[in-house]
């Protein structure tokens, strides 16, 4: 914990005004009727499937390759998640089975 | 809220249910790692309530990163909810202080219902609408107390329990992957994370690749839109 709880209750207060202003923006804005600017439903379309990508490679920064331990659990338990969600669709089993697999992986094969 | 409505929302969010207590309970286990308690789960749940913008709070919390950074990044990771705001403009007109609400409870979650089901016949289709939100909300609330509980009662080794949130952009990739009409959006945004991953360092990277992601993006424009008019084309007899 680096942060006092002052600094973490007001890091807690920005997540949360700038959440609810990703959601109450397009209604301060386009509640009366007007038409968004092609360019906010542009970046809108094709915005989030890069930020996501970025989010997962950021998941992944910790990932070294001097050791096995240092690669392969996220690998195997990354290509779980895929083929999980591929094969069933469902996010849960996705989101488990692959988290289960890594903890496995990274507490008792490659300790 | 009465019983009849309740007894019409009830069913429609029980897939929600499922999903949101096992990864709200990944989000308390996560948190408590960190070590922040119960009600810090509590109290982030109830306020911010947002799956992936709560994941990556974690490890913002972690990081200890700074006000502007944490403000920057949970509006990247929300960026989505735009486009979900833009399709509920209609359906929540009229309704009053309870607006305020669903506005705030607008997840992903919370957005496929909203978008696909219809109150029953003699239901209130507002009063559905703010009981499927608020059925759902106390479903995330639950599970991270629960997962946060779990956490310090057990006491068992939650090491990699962190590789939900990688396990969760991963399955929110897929389904994106599926639906798009270009891969070339997902691609860039790895490449370019990996560019500034490889330049700048671990510390300081989301910051620059999203910068490259926007500016790419926007000059890629003409290209990406002329696709999508194309397979439009395509699709229409």
């Amino acid at each position: 914990m680096p942060l006092t709880p002052m600094q973490t209750l007001a890091s807690i207060a920005v997540m949360a005004a700038v959440t609810f202003l990703t959601r109450a923006l397009p209604f301060l804005l386009f509640d009366r009727g007007d038409h968004p600017p092609k360019i906010v439903l542009y970046l809108g379309r094709v915005l989030p499937p890069a930020v996501i990508a970025m989010l997962i490679v950021y998941c992944l920064k910790g990932v070294t390759f001097t050791a096995l331990g240092g690669w392969v659990p996220p690998l195997l338990a990354g290509l779980a998640a895929v083929l999980l969600h591929l094969w069933k669709g469902n996010d849960l089993i996705s989101i488990f089975g692959a988290t289960v697999l890594y903890m496995i992986l990274v507490q008792g094969v490659f300790a | 809220m009465n019983r009849i409505t309740l007894a019409a929302a009830f069913p429609v969010t029980v897939p929600v249910l499922m999903g949101y207590l096992a990864i709200g309970m990944a989000f308390g286990l996560m948190l408590q790692s960190i070590g922040y308690g119960v009600l810090w789960a509590l109290l982030m749940s109830v306020v911010i309530y947002a799956g992936s913008g709560q994941y990556l709070g974690v490890s913002l919390l972690a990081a200890g990163a700074s006000l502007p950074q944490v403000a920057f990044l949970t509006l990247m990771v929300n960026f989505r909810h735009l486009v979900y705001g833009l399709s509920m403009l209609e359906k929540f007109r009229g309704m009053g202080l309870r607006k305020f609400y669903m506005i705030f409870s607008l997840t992903d979650e919370t957005y496929a219902l909203l978008s696909s089901a219809q109150a029953p016949e003699g239901v209130d289709e507002h009063d559905f609408f703010f009981t499927v939100a608020l059925l759902d909300q106390s479903y995330w609330v639950l599970g991270s107390v629960i997962g946060s509980l779990l956490g310090s009662a057990l006491g068992f080794d939650t090491t990699g329990v962190d590789f939900a949130m990688t396990a969760l952009f991963l399955v929110i990739a897929v389904g994106q992957w599926k639906a798009a009409g270009s891969h070339l959006p997902a691609l860039l945004g790895g490449a370019a994370t990996v560019a500034s991953l490889l330049l700048v360092g671990a510390e300081d990277m989301l910051l620059p690749a999203l910068a490259i992601i926007v500016i790419a993006l926007t000059l890629l424009r003409p290209r990406l839109e002329d696709r999508r008019e194309r397979e439009e084309e395509k699709t229409c007899p």
